[in-house]
């Protein structure tokens, strides 16, 4: 009896993972095909998808737009989530609870909303659809990540080593510049790297806010429209690969304790 | 008379509607090594925030070095403080440590470096330059926060309750360094405890505080032997306090009434005022060898064993809610339920203010 419990058990397990990992099993799998399509029977491996990947252009700039737009945005995402984190720890301020919970608010709203607005008010002042808008649409959906993350982190112990600096004759700039941000560069770290995945497969605000410079997500929904093929498999098997990278940068991070 | 190093002239504070500091005047001079000794709450942590510059009081002034410094903020004033979690910067070497309130001057690394090894060396860690904080003992950070705070050689050195998180036996060894290494600086200190044993060790000018006031100040030696009132005779060590009422004053002479029988003791009051008598333990005497002033007898409630003497409670015949509290030898063949006569040196007797 107990050893069918053990064994249920485990074959529930088994049915749980793969309903998460089948899709990307197949698709990695399929990517690897040596012929023109992308079902039974698998006839690879190959590589031969991934160097078709690899000699498209717009395949490739788009890769390296969207590595350009994950990087600056989020760079910015967790500087201002950063200073906004700081400012909620460390000051009073009129209002405190639900100035924070406006903060992140947009962790909430649909990236369809997100997007749309963004684009009715960049058509309103006149901001043409571009890479750079995209980056701003991604800043706002990541900065309360990197809030919500970095102010987690930022406790009360923090404070008397602050105020040591201060004591010590360190401006307020060096004190964050010096012993706040290095203090706090796991939660940063973390905060910047979980951005990047996030802004990395976005697609409905790169969709809505790009036209002729595009994201990698926005370019295989390109290739997409013309069915599927081995070599949409491949650069998806790409995107995941770095997200996988960013995710498990991410878990580092955050995990990663210093003995007290 | 030289000016005092650090003046603080009627200061008081309040949290919200709680005030903390009630007009609190209080001097310090150059060299020397204060305490302030108090219970939690009564205004002593607050009044060392004062004067590091991490609170504003609500009024008064603080003059240090005859600077007004009541709005300066922590990091221009010529004090440095040693935090009670010592509050060292956990990513930096203990030389970046100690070197920071140099790099913040914009001292050259070499000398930074030969400055930081110098102060490590003054708190005996010469050796752990290279290390890290989470690499040392609590009271190897406790040394090194010492260093960190010394090395930009500040007018006053501010500690607050430095020796709470160390264990009683390194807290008492490090209690000895302080005061040497204050001896040897020269550097003025101003301490922050609850710990009466500690604030005899060191202080040079103790300063007993309760419910945002000054209760007492002078050498401690004083305070011991001639607190200045009930509280500070019941927070710096222990008392027996009789209350009574002043029936007669002249000559130098007061007669004073109370429930176990009149005493006469030297001093003026005036006729009628309730009076409070402080006897500390050493100086009750208990059984037949007995002092000039009977104080009836008692039975003793409990006998407590302190190593090299014992803590004797007794209660008052006469006077169930008077209870002593005496000091007899470890020998003593003193038993709870023993009714013993209880008496003293009129010499020893404290009045203070009922």
């Amino acid at each position: 009896m107990r050893a069918l419990v053990r064994i249920a058990s485990w074959l529930y397990a088994a049915a749980v993972y793969g309903f998460i990992f089948l899709p990307v099993v197949v698709l990695v799998l399929f990517s690897l095909q040596a012929t023109s399509f992308p079902i039974p029977p698998f006839t690879g491996p190959s590589l031969r998808w991934y160097d078709a990947v690899l000699a498209d252009t717009r395949l490739t700039s788009a890769l390296v737009n969207s590595l350009l737009v994950a990087a600056l945005s989020s760079a910015i995402a967790v500087t201002l989530g950063f200073l906004s984190a700081w400012g909620f720890a460390r000051f009073v301020l009129p209002g405190s609870a639900l100035l924070r919970g406006l903060i992140t608010l947009p962790l909430t709203v649909s990236y369809l909303i997100i997007g749309m607005g963004l684009l009715v008010l960049f058509n309103w002042a006149g901001v043409p659809k571009s890479l750079l808008a995209a980056g701003i649409g991604h800043v706002v959906i990541n900065l309360p990540l990197c809030f919500a993350i970095i102010y987690s982190q930022m406790g009360d112990h923090q404070i008397n080593i602050e105020r040591a600096a201060r004591d010590l004759g360190a401006p307020e700039w060096k004190v964050l510049l010096l012993i706040t941000v290095p203090v706090m560069a796991p939660a940063i770290f973390a905060g910047f790297f979980l951005s990047m995945t996030f802004s990395w497969d976005e697609f409905v605000i790169s969709f809505l806010l790009t036209r002729f410079d595009t994201t990698l997500p926005v370019e295989i929904w390109n290739l997409l429209r013309s069915g599927l093929n081995p070599k949409t498999n491949a650069v998806g098997s790409l995107v995941f690969a770095v997200s996988i990278v960013l995710v498990v940068l991410f878990e580092l991070m955050l995990l990663r304790r210093k003995p007290a | 008379m030289t000016a005092p190093l650090v003046d603080i002239s009627s200061v008081s504070h309040r949290f919200g509607q709680h005030t903390v500091l009630k007009n609190v005047s209080l001097q310090i001079e150059p060299g020397s090594y204060t305490i302030l000794l108090g219970p939690s709450g009564s205004g002593k942590t607050t009044l060392l925030s004062i004067l590091g510059g991490f609170v504003t009081p609500s009024e008064g002034k603080v003059l240090i070095r005859g600077e007004d410094c009541t709005t300066v903020p922590p990091a221009k004033r010529p004090t440095t403080t040693v935090f009670q979690d010592y509050a060292l910067f956990p990513h930096m070497s203990v030389g970046g440590n100690v070197g920071f309130g140099l790099r913040m001057q914009g001292v050259d690394a070499a000398t930074r470096a030969a400055r930081a090894r110098e102060a490590l060396a003054l708190v005996g860690l010469a050796a752990a330059f290279d290390k890290k904080p989470h690499q040392l003992s609590g009271g190897q950070r406790q040394r090194v926060a010492l260093a960190r705070a010394l090395v930009i050689e500040p007018a006053v050195l501010l500690l607050d309750e430095p020796l709470g998180a160390l264990d009683l036996q390194l807290r008492r060894q490090m209690q000895d360094e302080l005061k040497a290494i204050q001896k040897r600086v020269g550097t003025a200190f101003i301490h922050v405890t609850h710990d009466q044993e500690e604030a005899m060790a060191l202080a040079d000018h103790c300063v007993v505080m309760n419910d945002g006031r000054i209760e007492d100040e002078g050498p401690p030696e004083r305070v011991y032997a001639r607190p200045a009132t009930r509280f500070s005779a019941t927070f710096m060590g222990e008392s027996t306090l009789i209350s009574g009422t002043v029936t007669k004053a002249k000559d130098g002479t007061t007669t004073v009434a109370t429930q176990t029988g009149s005493f006469s003791l030297p001093g003026t009051a005036l006729a009628g005022t309730a009076v409070a008598l402080a006897i500390r333990p050493e100086h009750l005497v208990l059984g037949a060898a007995s002092g000039a002033i009977r104080l009836g007898t008692a039975k003793v409630s409990d006998v407590v064993f302190q190593g090299s003497f014992k803590r004797v409670l007794a209660v008052s015949e006469k006077d169930p809610a008077l209870h002593f509290i005496a000091r007899v030898p470890a020998a003593a063949a003193v038993r709870p339920g023993d009714i013993v006569a209880v008496s003293c040196d009129a010499g020893d007797i404290i009045p203070l203010a009922g």
